[in-house]
């Protein structure tokens, strides 16, 4: 088998919008934009999800790969120790320790506290659901520690390497995520049709290649090298959307 | 063109048994020019209590236009312990292409020592059409040390569209990251002018304020202004506040800064929360 026929079925579960950790629902600021900014066409939509895949998208997708290629050495430390786990703690260290300088530079690059709160819950939710489907030691270093939990772009790199996948594929399933998600919230939202929202996706998968190379190929730079590009006006409007007495969407 | 240049602040002792704050080093080059000049802190200050003879300021003036593009321009600044520093440009910068297409960087480092303060307002930089330039200012504060940090961009002149113009503020507290943004807007940028990024509007500014004496936070308790649109107040961390926002025009925008800055400015002063003392 090649290592991506190995990888891919469970790649694809990862990915898939049923898989159980709580994106659906959140618009990815979305109905914020919809209703403040009237981007309620296919060609406003599809630009929306082109700057948040060049932003947000671009950081989420960075720090994912780069909390994979932590997780994947921690795990080969505690592999490469004979599955002696007495060894496995000093030799690959503690995988929530390990994360966490990664954790508090994305922490640093999500300036709205409304997003913070809404990427650690969703970070630990996926944790939640990671550690049942992949059981694996690491993970469950992550869930034992008493705190607010990581970050999801964060532990969505740690469960990618309990599930196997190399940084380059989580950093593909990530850039594709910073958009899967607002663009279906807008076949919810708006009524547009859902076989022209799911053209635009396919006419932004080489930008989503793109982007995942970028951000793949950051994995293993110095913490403060990481990209930091911001989505100015997402930052503003989900706190304008966390006020709203009613809406659809988490965030 | 190449330009380095550097500037040192201290505290000293003074005669009577003070201390004041005294440039150690002032290095210009090219087209960074620095000028001490003798301006009084601004009123919002007086929270942090600063007697005036501890401030010193400098002002940065363009020795040449631009940055234009092949230019790299680098400025570091090393604020003593205890010193503070108002540290501000003359006018706008205007970011223009170079004759060959080259991109400009411009490099600003800053560290704070203890109890150091750093006003630091550069001024609205003005992104022209065709330039390709990139600003990285970071800064890095000891335990103590404050911060005001104001940036205001133009993303083009009037009715202009802006060429690939990037810029990056990372601030860290004992190397650790507290703020990191990167503005990256025109053609290299997809999608800067939809409604995640910018919305069409062509001003953006931000305030990133640092204190760490306990409730210096406070004032800025909501998020969200009556009568601010587009603007938001971010909470950062328990000593660390952005103010962000965006607006049609410049003028626009330095209203909603100043106004979502406003509670900061009218918060009690730290003379009276602790006495008369040097604040902590």
């Amino acid at each position: 088998m090649t290592n991506v026929s190995r990888n891919l079925p469970a790649l694809l579960l990862l990915t898939d919008g049923r898989f159980p950790a709580g994106g659906h629902a959140h618009s990815g600021g979305f109905e914020a934009a919809a209703e403040n900014e009237g981007t309620r066409t296919l060609a406003t939509m599809e630009q929306f999800l082109l700057g948040r895949l060049h932003t947000v998208g671009l950081v989420a997708a960075a720090f994912a790969a780069a909390a994979c290629e932590v997780a994947l050495r921690s795990m080969d430390g505690r592999f490469a120790a004979g599955g002696a786990e007495t060894g496995a703690d000093t030799e690959g260290g503690n995988l929530h320790e390990l994360l966490s300088p990664l954790d508090a530079e994305f922490n640093a690059r999500t300036p709205s506290p409304v997003l913070r709160t809404v990427s650690r819950r969703l970070g630990r939710q996926l944790v939640r659901a990671g550690r049942r489907i992949w059981p694996n030691s690491s993970l469950e270093q992550l869930a034992s520690v008493p705190s607010q939990g990581l970050h999801q772009p964060v532990a969505f790199g740690a469960v990618a390497a309990a599930a196997g996948q190399p940084p380059e594929c989580v950093a593909i399933a990530a850039a594709q995520e910073s958009i899967a998600g607002p663009a279906t919230a807008s076949v919810r939202l708006l009524g547009l049709d859902p076989f022209d929202v799911n053209a635009a996706l396919a006419r932004l998968a080489p930008e989503v290649s793109r982007v995942a190379a970028e951000a793949a190929a950051c994995a293993r730079f110095p913490l403060a090298d990481l990209p930091s590009r911001g989505g100015y006006l997402l930052d503003i409007s989900a706190e304008v959307h966390a006020t709203w007495e009613v809406r659809l969407f988490a965030s | 063109m190449r330009a380095h240049a550097g500037l040192d602040v201290d505290l000293e002792a003074a005669g009577g048994g003070g201390v004041r704050a005294r440039i150690r080093r002032l290095r210009s080059e090219g087209a960074i020019v620095l000028r001490p000049t003798r301006e009084t802190l601004p009123r919002w200050a007086d929270r942090w209590d600063i007697p005036p003879r501890e401030a010193v300021s400098v002002r940065v003036v363009a020795g040449a236009a631009g940055p234009l593009g092949g230019d790299h321009w680098r400025l570091d600044v090393r604020v003593g312990e205890g010193a503070t520093l108002l540290l501000g440009s003359v006018a706008a910068t205007l970011v223009l292409p170079g004759t060959h297409g080259d991109e400009s960087l411009s490099e600003v480092n800053v560290s704070v020592a203890a109890g150091g303060t750093l006003v630091w307002r550069p001024g609205v930089q003005i992104a022209a059409s065709r330039c390709r330039h990139t600003t990285v200012a970071r800064i890095d504060l000891a335990d103590g040390a404050r911060l005001y940090a104001r940036e205001e961009f133009m993303l083009g002149r009037h009715g202009e569209m802006p060429g690939d113009f990037r810029q990056r503020l990372r601030v860290t507290h004992r190397d650790v990251a507290i703020f990191d943004q990167e503005l990256s807007v025109g053609p290299d940028a997809p999608g800067w002018q939809s409604a995640a990024i910018t919305g069409g509007r062509q001003a953006l500014g931000s305030v990133v304020v640092v204190d760490s004496a306990p409730n210096a936070m406070d004032p800025f308790g909501r998020a969200t202004l009556v009568d601010c649109p587009d603007t938001a107040v971010l909470q950062l961390s328990e000593h660390a506040a952005l103010i962000s926002s965006l607006a049609a025009d410049a003028i626009d925008l330095r209203v909603r800064l100043d106004r979502a800055f406003a509670p900061f400015t009218l918060g009690r002063s730290a003379r009276d929360v602790y006495g008369a003392g040097r604040s902590p």
